[in-house]
């Protein structure tokens, strides 16, 4: 006898198809968010079950801070490329000297200036939609995301003021000037991300396994020693045997000591860590509520 | 370790100060699906506001506004996994005014937990959440009742509050209550047994939760497949795909074959099913809630919105309808308005006809012909709409039986509605169907 049951990925899978699909029949001009990193990397392996055998209906965007590891950047173009998907990239640096985004003294990084971009970006394409790959459980102020989130013509949102979700009927009417962002993933966990990495052999940017790396001791944590930032004579320095388990910009994003070399290895790792992923990332350390007041201003 | 082997879906709800976020902390705490820094940060908001004590219901109240208030206002949602399932929980407050949130954080739900206060007992709040949790036909009741540290773990307390439900659960629809006496603040009968519960023979709250039989809780009886997207490549070179012409969807009930026969609504024409696609191959057969892509046998004028169903079991096909709904929104529901109305993948026009009647939650009685029904209030009422749907009662499929009202001009989703079964089923006539 068959058994009609799907366990958890399979779940997770087919409701993540399932808007993916919404948001095709539903959207003019959406774009799906895409950064080389390993939730994105879901997304897309998702977006292929969607719509295979047809071309993705959609290109993929990504707005480049400029600080981003270069193993990532190269990662983006080759898998965009070896899935015939359009790939439309927009620079913070471009949106500085447009005049688009603005720095304020001493800012270095660029969390708060990919926010500006990107919303140029969805005016000059006239998005109605982005996809990004975004989960519930990195971060409290996520815990209370709905997955089709409305933004205002601001791209502000407004936690107070979501529309309901109720089964698996996503409202996505808009007025000229409002935007959608869907996250397909919202109910998945890391370990969820990498089982399905792992079940659907994806290739991942080699900055998430085990590697030698010159890093330095700030807030707490071994960060990457690099040329934007560079270390204070008083600032401790090592050389690590670290990966990373979630990748932000080069100067923000955290790295943990590890041997993990595959991907089994990050899953047995997860298991037994005691630290949550987001723990790694500088920009969220400094206030609990600091993703949240980013959100607020239209942060993916 | 184990791989977990599937989700289990549950929401909570109970009144302000049952101890609600402090079960949900309690379980995630003891279930050891908290990080270090979660542990940290807990510790730093206890030595800013909590005078040094750990407080747990600050795992769950995220956001800063509610921070601030020192209530939670929006559904929040949690994930944790012991070796033997996944969860996801729906936070959902408790307030008065935030019924629509409960509905939100229930509607796609295996189970609900209804909190009670061992010392107040069956409230207002309590009724209207079962009431709730019937209405959307909730499979698994679990009562929770709460604070037993603070009525001396009394057996017959515990008692009391079980008749008192008993009162009026036979009134409302659900199959599986089970009743457990807990203290969330120090963990009793929570993720380890009480020692203060000797009277009590039954299983933790994670114990049940982690074995509850779920696989029942899809349909599997009635193929329905509503079409989302065409799958059209147009693909100039490759032979093989240049006429390809799928049919995608997620299945919303029953099981789908290679070689069925399948009727295609409102088009009213019956195929059989040629291929089945997915990104994995093509499969024989599929199953609720597979996404898959359908290839028919004849090629026959499919959109978005239609619905490729089996033959066996039929559903209506009308534009008069008849549902249970629960209003959203501040602006009141009234006769005659407009909306359009989301009911599988498919968006219509809609104008209500009649409010039938409304139902009072504290007393489960209904008040015939209400004059508008406001925020958070439920009742039922008759649509129609500018094109027929397909669908299936509630009762039967959770998915075809469902819709939202979506308000005109500002698109707020105002209201969610449950289908009463169809009073009649679309009828074959010399094998043509006539809807
Ligand atoms: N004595 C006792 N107090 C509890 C119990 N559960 C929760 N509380 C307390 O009741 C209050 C309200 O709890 P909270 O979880 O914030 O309630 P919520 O509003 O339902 O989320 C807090 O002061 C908790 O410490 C319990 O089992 N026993």
């Amino acid at each position: 006898m068959t058994s009609y049951h799907l366990d958890h990925l399979q779940h997770l899978e087919t409701e993540a198809i399932h808007i993916m699909r919404e948001v095709a029949g539903e959207f003019e001009r959406p774009a799906l968010l895409f950064s080389g990193g390993k939730d994105s990397i879901c997304l897309l392996r998702l977006a292929e079950k969607a719509f295979r055998p047809s071309d993705l209906p959609m290109p993929l965007l990504n707005v480049d801070t400029g600080h981003h590891f270069p193993e990532l950047n190269e990662f983006r173009d080759r898998r965009a490329k070896q899935l015939g998907a359009r790939l439309i990239i927009r620079t913070v640096e471009e949106a500085i000297a447009k005049g688009i985004a603005t720095v304020a003294a001493g800012e270095i990084s660029r969390n708060r200036l990919q926010i500006p971009t990107l919303l140029a970006a969805i005016e000059e394409f006239r998005f109605d939609c982005c996809i990004g790959g975004a989960r519930r459980d990195e971060e409290k102020a996520r815990a209370k995301e709905r997955f089709f989130s409305f933004r205002d013509a601001f791209g502000q949102w407004d936690p107070k003021n979501q529309r309901p979700e109720i089964w698996n009927l996503y409202n996505g009417r808009l007025n000229p000037g409002e935007n959608m962002r869907v996250f397909p993933l919202s109910n998945w966990t890391e370990m969820d991300v990498w089982e399905y990495i792992q079940r659907e052999k994806l290739e991942v940017p080699s900055i998430y396994f085990t590697h030698r790396r010159q890093c330095v001791r700030r807030g707490g944590q071994w960060l990457p020693v690099n040329n934007l930032v560079p270390p204070k004579p008083s600032e401790e320095v090592r050389d690590l045997v670290v990966r990373v388990r979630t990748i932000g910009d080069i100067i923000s994003t955290g790295c943990v000591e590890s041997p993990a070399a595959t991907v089994s290895d990050i899953i047995a790792e997860i298991a037994a860590a005691r630290v949550t992923e987001r723990g790694s990332r500088a920009d969220d350390k400094s206030s609990e509520a600091a993703m949240e007041d980013r959100k607020k201003a239209g942060y993916f | 370790m184990t791989v977990p082997i599937d989700i289990l879906r549950f929401n909570t709800c109970g009144s302000v100060d049952d101890g609600k976020s402090t079960l949900i902390g309690r379980l995630l705490y003891d279930s050891k699906s908290l990080m270090e820094d979660q542990i940290e940060a807990l510790e730093r908001s206890a030595d800013i506001t909590g005078g040094g004590q750990i407080n747990l219901a600050n795992l769950t109240d995220g956001l800063r506004a509610e921070r601030e208030q020192g209530i939670t206002i929006d559904v929040a949602y949690r994930y944790f996994a012991t070796p033997r399932r996944k969860f996801i929980i729906a936070d959902t407050p408790g307030h008065v005014q935030y019924t629509r949130n409960m509905v939100t954080g229930a509607s796609n739900a295996n189970l609900s937990i209804v909190l009670v206060d061992a010392r107040l007992g069956v409230i207002e709040q309590s009724r209207r959440h079962t009431a709730i949790a019937s209405l959307l036909r909730i499979p698994h009741l679990v009562v929770a009742v709460n604070k037993m540290d603070l009525v001396g773990w009394s057996e017959q307390r515990f008692f009391e509050i079980r008749a008192q439900f008993e009162e009026f659960l036979p009134r409302l629809d659900i199959k599986d209550v089970k009743f457990i006496p807990l203290s969330a603040l120090n963990g009793d009968n929570v993720v380890d047994a009480s020692p203060h519960t000797p009277w009590y023979v039954g299983p933790t709250l994670l114990g049940h939760l982690e074995t509850v039989h779920i696989a029942s809780d899809w349909n599997l009886q009635g193929f329905r497949l509503p079409v989302q997207w065409v799958n059209r490549p147009n693909n100039p070179t490759d032979a093989s795909l240049h006429d390809f012409r799928g049919f995608s969807g997620q299945i919303a009930g029953g099981i789908v074959r290679v070689g069925q026969k399948v009727l295609t609504l409102p088009a009213g024409v019956v195929t059989t099913v040629k291929e089945i696609w997915t990104y994995d191959g093509k499969v024989k057969e599929a199953f609720c809630p597979q996404s898959v892509t359908l290839v028919l046998a004849d090629d026959i004028d499919i959109s978005r919105g239609s619905m490729i169903i089996g033959a066996d079991y039929l559903p209506g096909c009308t534009t008069e309808l008849h549902a249970e709904i629960c209003w959203m929104h501040p602006r009141p529901l009234q006769a005659g308005k407009k909306y359009f109305l989301k009911h599988t993948t498919h968006t219509v026009q809609v104008i209500v006809t009649e409010l039938v009647n409304q139902l009072n939650v504290a007393t489960l009685e209904t008040e015939d012909q209400p004059e508008a029904l406001a925020m958070n209030a439920i009742g039922e009422i008759r649509l129609r709409t500018a094109k027929p749907i397909v669908f299936d009662g509630y009762g039967t499929n959770r998915l075809t039986g469902s819709f939202i009202l979506i308000e005109q001009g500002t698109n707020a989703t105002v209201a969610a509605g449950m289908l009463l079964p169809p009073r009649e089923t679309v009828k074959s006539e010399n094998g043509d169907y006539v809807i």
